[in-house]
């Protein structure tokens, strides 16, 4: 056991003092220290993950067992971690991300009250503790405690403006549809604790104990689990809450979007990746939701004139990438896309920050436009985060993109053409948003042109980081065909993710693969750049129409879900509770209340009636004593 | 004397004493009503116990089932002293209300 191991319990141990110190002394302490205990924290946190991570790197993993949690009959059930290659990746992903949107935030939320600064970063480190404790645990139930922490976070966040009603409705649809996959994630570990007695990683996936399992347990755990993951990360039916989730503060949502949270259900999956090897059926209903979810996405994405709302669709859209990667079995593309994914998207959304700040709070990209001039630097950075998600080569999305969009090939070439006409989306939406705001003519008012100012450097510096890692972080998975051993990612996790044996595919193939979304990508670009430059605002009619208004998903659930559950809700208020509970409830009541009146009218005061009455029932009982005897 | 007729005379005395009981207002003869039951009872009790008592002399045996005559001497001393908490009883009644008669007591009702 290495000592570095052995502390590895601060990591998630140092987000939650600062919870506790930010979230009790919120009233006490100053905006300064505040900021200083909360990024501090999560740089101590990251500063660990590094050495933990350097310590995997040479080849060493640990299972650290704390306490027994729950004990019961065969069940034990313990608190422990597992830190291995796929939890010290996540865990710099988490924490490292994680510090620039807390630096970020500091300048972000600046104009807060003291009071409600200090619940922020209070609410933020307690999002990062619970993410850390979902990829350290070492089994199902300890994953269980941070799932159900980051659905708490992204809750108490996304309604951090509790006084407008509309975000409180946000936080409780984030709230309620992650309950859903979470009921699901729940039922899976019973069933899992049913069958094997254990949720412990090691255990489960054991060989001994996947021999254990019938094909039907596989697949309905593997799909149960997988409904949990699709609450957690935003995947068709439970996707529709992550845009709203935009109600909160946007470095909410850039650590949402990238760092924590939708990465969960990614997380999950690649780590159970034994059980979903054995599950077929699952697979490949993750892969067509997953595909289903990334064309949705994405086509909505283009009509969206709220500039978060973008990247928030941007967001279901390569999360349902990653699920497609899940599918075909190409667990490291998955993990390696979570990767570049958290780069770029945070950096797209914290530098829509910076323009929703300089613009006095306006998110609608019609009322934009020119901010390039102004806004240098979160121009140039934002561009480099829409380069790299529409995949350029060296960008870093490249290299993820091309290796779920390989993956998809080596399984079937249509899924590949279906995957890449959402990756071209991809690319078109994101540089109309690029084009509609930072290029043309400034359309919002006189004040707000006025206004407009380049962000503080607390606010900056993190952009410019995230910008450098955006372009770089694609380099450590290069594919075999370029560079020989270029993929140190995929060889860095192969003692988690088994080497993903496809069809082999020629290199002429895989570079003509690369070579057509490379060209695609180039054209729609340039169609972004040709059709939005010299934006004008103009009704949407038709089809747009629908791909505005999110193809009305949110009004079918609305129909087919929330109005029949009122009306069931009201059915049972004012029939079942009224009626049949009051009524039964009162009912009783009144009986008492009838019989006793009744009674009453016996107790006459008149000895002689109580005379008669004693002797008449002394005589009826004589007689049927008498003529009841049995023999 | 055959056993009957003890049983009749004291079913007669017992339900005379029922009539008494039921029938009339004034305190103290519904007590010597009740008294006659309990001595209906009492005598039934020595009847049976002389019946008990042949039965048991015919097995050689001279005092067996006794018992009951015994018991039945308690159970008229006991009877005595309840006479007498029952007449006291009645004694403060007529002092409160000036009369025996059992329909005025009917204040527990209020």
């Amino acid at each position: 056991m290495n000592n570095v191991f052995q502390i590895a319990y601060w990591i998630p141990l140092l987000p939650l003092i600062g919870f506790l110190i930010n979230g009790l002394g919120r009233k006490q302490l100053s905006k300064s220290l505040i900021g200083i205990i909360g990024s501090g924290v999560v740089l101590g946190a990251f500063a660990l993950s590094i050495a933990v991570f350097l310590q995997v790197k040479s080849g060493n993993t640990a299972a650290l067992h704390y306490f027994d949690f729950i004990k019961v009959g065969n069940l034990s059930i313990p608190f422990e971690f597992k830190i291995d290659q796929l939890t010290s990746l996540f865990l710099l992903i988490i924490t490292g991300v994680g510090f620039l949107i807390h630096v970020y935030s500091t300048a972000y939320m600046h104009e807060e009250k003291t009071e409600h600064f200090g619940r922020y970063f209070a609410y933020l480190n307690l999002f990062i503790f619970s993410m850390l404790l979902l990829v350290l645990g070492g089994n199902f139930v300890v994953m269980f405690i941070g799932w159900e922490g980051v659905g708490l976070c992204s809750y108490l966040l996304i309604g951090f403006w509790f006084k407008n009603q509309e975000y409180n409705k946000a936080a409780n649809k984030a709230f309620i549809m992650n309950r859903i996959g979470d009921l699901a994630f729940l039922i899976a570990l019973f069933w899992m604790a049913a069958k094997l007695d254990s949720v412990s990683f090691d255990t489960v996936f054991s060989q001994a104990s996947l021999a254990k399992l019938s094909s039907l347990d596989i697949t309905v755990i593997t799909l149960l689990l997988f409904v949990g993951a699709t609450g957690k990360s935003a995947q068709i039916p439970l996707f529709t809450w992550l845009p709203d989730a935009m109600a909160g503060p946007t470095p909410v949502s850039a650590l949402i979007h990238a760092a924590t949270m939708v990465t969960a259900g990614i997380y999950m999956i690649a780590r159970s990746n034994a059980l979903y090897s054995l599950a077929h059926l699952t697979n490949d209903v993750i892969m067509y939701i997953g595909l289903a979810t990334a064309i949705l996405a994405a086509t909505i994405a283009l009509k969206q004139n709220d500039i978060k709302k973008v990247l928030a669709y941007s967001t279901v859209s390569q999360l349902g990438f990653m699920f497609l990667a899940l599918g075909t079995g190409a667990y490291t593309a998955a993990v390696f896309h979570v990767m570049t994914h958290a780069f770029f998207k945070a950096l797209m959304f914290l530098g829509s920050g910076s323009v929703i700040h300089a613009m006095g709070g306006e998110q609608d990209i019609r009322k934009m436009g020119g901010l390039g001039k102004k806004l240098k630097w979160t121009f140039f950075t934002f561009g480099v985060g829409c380069v790299a998600i529409a995949g350029i080569p060296p960008f870093s999305g490249f290299f993820s993109k091309d290796a779920i969009l390989l993956s998809a090939f080596q399984k079937n070439p249509a899924l590949y053409v279906v995957a890449l006409f959402a990756a071209l989306l991809t690319a078109f939406y994101m540089f109309r948003l690029l084009f509609i705001t930072f290029t043309g003519k400034f359309r919002g008012s006189h004040e707000q042109e006025h206004h407009l100012h380049e962000s503080p450097p607390a606010m900056l510096l993190p952009l410019i980081i995230l910008a450098v890692l955006s372009i770089v972080g694609g380099l450590v998975g290069i594919p075999d065909v370029i560079m020989h051993g270029g993929d140190k990612l995929g060889a860095f996790l192969s003692p988690v993710i088994p080497v993903h044996e496809g069809h082999h595919v020629e290199a002429s193939t895989e570079y003509m693969l690369m070579g057509i979304s490379t060209g695609l990508v180039l054209v729609m670009i340039i169609a972004a750049m040709y059709i939005y430059k010299n934006f004008t605002p103009t009704e949407t009619k038709g089809f747009g129409k629908v791909l505005e208004n999110k193809w009305y998903v949110d009004e079918l659930y609305d129909r087919v879900i929330v109005k029949p559950l009122h009306w069931f809700a009201g059915f049972l208020n004012n029939i079942f509770e009224r009626v049949i509970i009051d009524g039964l409830v009162n009912g009783v009541g009144k009986l008492v209340n009838y019989g006793g009146r009744q009674m009453r009218l016996l107790q006459s005061g008149q000895t002689g009636t109580y005379v008669l009455l004693m002797v008449v029932s002394m005589v009826i009982i004589f007689a049927l004593q008498f003529f009841l005897r049995k023999g | 004397m055959p056993i009957n007729l003890y049983i009749l005379l004291a079913v007669v005395l017992f339900c005379i004493g029922v009539v008494g009981v039921l029938t009339r207002r004034n305190a103290i003869i519904i007590f010597m009503c009740i008294e006659l039951m309990l001595n209906a009872v009492n005598l039934l009790l020595v009847a049976f116990s002389k019946m008990h008592n042949y039965a048991m002399m015919k097995e050689g045996i001279a005092t067996g089932g006794s018992d009951g005559q015994l018991f039945v001497f308690f159970i008229m001393v006991v009877a005595a002293a309840e006479v007498s908490v029952g007449l006291a009883i009645i004694v403060m009644m007529y002092r409160n209300v000036h009369s025996v008669d059992i329909n005025f007591l009917n204040r527990l009702k209020h």
